[in-house]
């Protein structure tokens, strides 16, 4: 198997309600995949059984070469296993710099006496420079983020997202609330993280994902319902259901 | 940016030492043992221990302000670190009284006897004249000195990691924290408790081997080592937050899913700030109480926990100076509200006393400062600053500070 990421027959209930149901989803080593679905669908619980924040009832869930299971592990291990996560509402640091929020990020030990004696090298603060330029923050390293416009804070959140060399990207509605140019900006940022590693968009916009030009797997009731080519999907009959009916 | 020091980059530290030393040697060469003798040994006394309050202050800035842990219960390691250096105080002191007058009988006493002695002169108070076993080390100055970091410690460390590995947080963190420094005193007051219950632990002031210095030197030399503990604490705890560290710690205060999403292990982050911060206090007590001269359970009550979260609150959060300034301010305008100099005012048909009305100011002073300046008065400090500085260069455009951003990397 040359996939990275392996969720096989994984369930979740919470009070009786299955959120997962008997799910199934592979990614390989760079592929940019886009999960759509409508509310309810399971698409934010799934990044959480990723990234443990919540245990599934049954099911694997494995990960990297070689395959070992995330269901041991706390959610600082798996983000430190290379599984980065992006929150659909932006989450940085307001009160701390740009430059510290990316250093905070930087891929470096982390624990906390190690931390406590780290101070940043010049490779380091490179880095940041670079990651700041990639996404188009090179002018604002040195303000709180706290200040930055809703999508800068997007771009700083997909930034510090990078400076922990992710090898597999959990991003959601990363295009929320952002204006045409931006959407623009961010795209070409998923596509070109996608390159070299997998990255797994969660998104309601259509058109943002027909943008992305990848491979959609559609959620529904906590399972697949359809998956290929967002034009393969979206004429599918059981998605123009799910979507347009009831 | 790397190659500027420590001390360079944070003036504040700079000017706090300058400040501290100051003080200190001002109030030497006002003081009767060392100087003039404008102030009383009393009072010097109580400088001293405002500076061993400052220095939990800052342990409480570090945990609270800085890592959002609302802990109410760090006086219970303030008040074990009394009692583990009031043990070799109580104990050796004792200890020379009762050889003395054993030496006055005709044959000199037998180890046993000086044992026995030294155990009814301490414990007779509570019925009892056994040593207890945790009196084992008593008569180690050295051993005293390590329980007062290892016992706060410890007792943090294994609290703490149960508390944090279940991921307790917010108010039930706090009424936990309040309910271990509760449960503490409570045992203490017990007779049998090993440390003489409500009796407490007493003459601490005397220091043994120093019989013949008079208080007006040994609070000096408490003052002075009061101060350098202080200023030691200031550096370690500036020093702490400077860096990465103190970014992650913050992150955790304001967004702590997040921080564990970056791969940081946040309750080894909290369980290294409580148990530090625990140690301060512990070596904070140690000091304080040797000044006080009596320590009981009585110190270690829920409330002197909570007096501590409201010196930081109205000193400033997150500014290791606020702390200091809260600390110092409000103990000291206490001291002096419940020392009797105040006058009463009376009222006719009611008589304010401040020794009951203190605490009414206090907490009126405490909304005053949640509403109308919620960074406390450090934050005052700081806006100060802003303005000051805003004045004498305007702020800078986004080109420059590219421009700075360039030069450092």
């Amino acid at each position: 198997m040359s996939s990275l990421l392996e969720v096989a027959g994984v369930s979740v209930t919470f009070d009786g309600f299955r959120a997962i149901n008997d799910l199934s989803f592979e990614i390989g080593r760079a592929e940019l995949r886009a999960i759509i679905g409508p509310n309810g669908a399971g698409k934010t619980t799934f990044m959480d059984i990723v990234t443990g924040k919540t245990r599934p009832d049954e099911g694997r869930v494995d990960y990297g070469e070689p395959p070992r299971s995330l269901l041991r592990m706390s959610e600082s291990e798996i983000a430190r296993a290379g599984i980065g996560r992006k929150f659909q509402r932006p989450t940085v640091f307001e009160q701390q710099s740009v430059r510290d929020n990316l250093m905070m990020a930087l891929k470096n030990d982390r624990s906390p006496f190690g931390v406590m004696a780290w101070r940043a090298a010049r490779t380091d603060i490179d880095k940041v420079a670079d990651l700041a330029e990639e996404v188009g923050l090179a002018d604002h390293l040195d303000r709180p983020a706290g200040e930055l416009a809703h999508g800068q804070k997007q771009w700083l959140e997909i930034g510090m997202l990078l400076a922990q060399d992710p090898r597999l990207l959990l991003v959601d509605e990363p295009a929320a609330g952002m204006t045409l140019g931006e959407r623009e900006h961010t795209t070409e940022l998923l596509k070109r993280a996608a390159e070299t590693r997998a990255v797994v968009v969660v998104e309601h916009d259509m058109e943002f994902v027909r943008r992305l030009g990848c491979k959609v797997t559609v959620l529904h009731e906590g399972s697949v319902l359809a998956e290929g080519s967002l034009d393969h999907v979206t004429a599918n009959q059981d998605v123009i259901d799910v979507y347009l009916g009831r | 940016m790397i190659e500027r020091t420590f001390l360079l980059r944070h003036p504040s530290v700079m000017v706090f030492i300058a400040l501290l030393a100051l003080f200190t040697v001002g109030a030497t060469i006002l003081s009767e043992g060392f100087g003039v003798g404008l102030i009383s040994t009393s009072f010097v006394k109580t400088l001293g221990k405002t500076l061993c309050l400052c220095l939990i202050a800052i342990a409480m800035d570090l945990v609270w302000g800085y890592c959002g842990i609302l802990s109410l219960g760090h006086f219970a390691f303030f008040g074990l670190g009394g009692y583990m250096i009031g043990m070799w105080l109580m104990y050796e002191r004792t200890k020379s009284i009762v050889v003395e007058q054993l030496g006055a009988a005709q044959l000199p006493p037998t180890p046993e006897e000086v044992r026995e002695a030294i155990g009814s002169q301490i414990f007779g108070v509570v019925g009892g004249s056994e040593i207890p076993a945790i009196w084992m080390f008593a008569d180690s100055l050295i051993i005293q000195i390590a329980l007062v970091v290892l016992v706060p410690g410890l007792l943090a460390l294994v609290f703490g990691w149960l508390a944090f590995r279940s991921r307790v947080t917010g108010v039930y963190l706090s009424i936990l924290t309040q309910a271990m420094t509760l449960a503490l005193s409570l045992y203490l007051f017990q007779n049998d408790s090993g440390l003489r219950g409500n009796n407490g632990l007493s003459g601490l002031q005397n220091i043994p081997g120093a019989e013949n210095l008079s208080q007006d030197v040994i609070s000096v030399w408490f003052l002075w080592a009061s101060a350098f503990a202080l200023g030691a604490g200031y550096l370690f705890a500036a020093w702490m937050v400077s860096g990465k560290f103190g970014n992650v710690v913050r992150g955790i205060r304001d967004d702590e899913a997040r921080v564990r999403f970056l791969g940081y292990n946040v309750e080894a982050y909290k369980l290294v700030v409580f148990t530090v911060t625990a140690v301060i206090a512990g070596i904070a007590g140690a000091l304080y109480y040797p000044q006080a001269g009596i320590i009981n359970p009585a110190e270690i009550a829920p409330i002197a926990s909570i007096y501590l979260a409201v010196w930081v609150a109205i000193g400033g959060r997150g500014r290791l100076y606020g702390a200091v300034i809260g600390a110092a301010l409000v103990s000291l305008v206490s001291t002096w509200f419940t020392s009797g100099q105040v006058p009463d005012i009376p009222l006719g048909f009611y008589t304010i006393e401040w020794v009951d009305w203190w605490l009414v100011l206090l907490g009126f002073g405490f909304v005053l400062v949640t509403l109308f300046a919620p960074q406390g008065l450090g934050g005052l400090v700081d806006a100060l600053v802003r303005n000051r500085q805003a004045i004498a260069a305007p702020p800078p455009t986004p080109a420059k500070s590219a421009e700075k951003a360039s030069e450092a990397a």
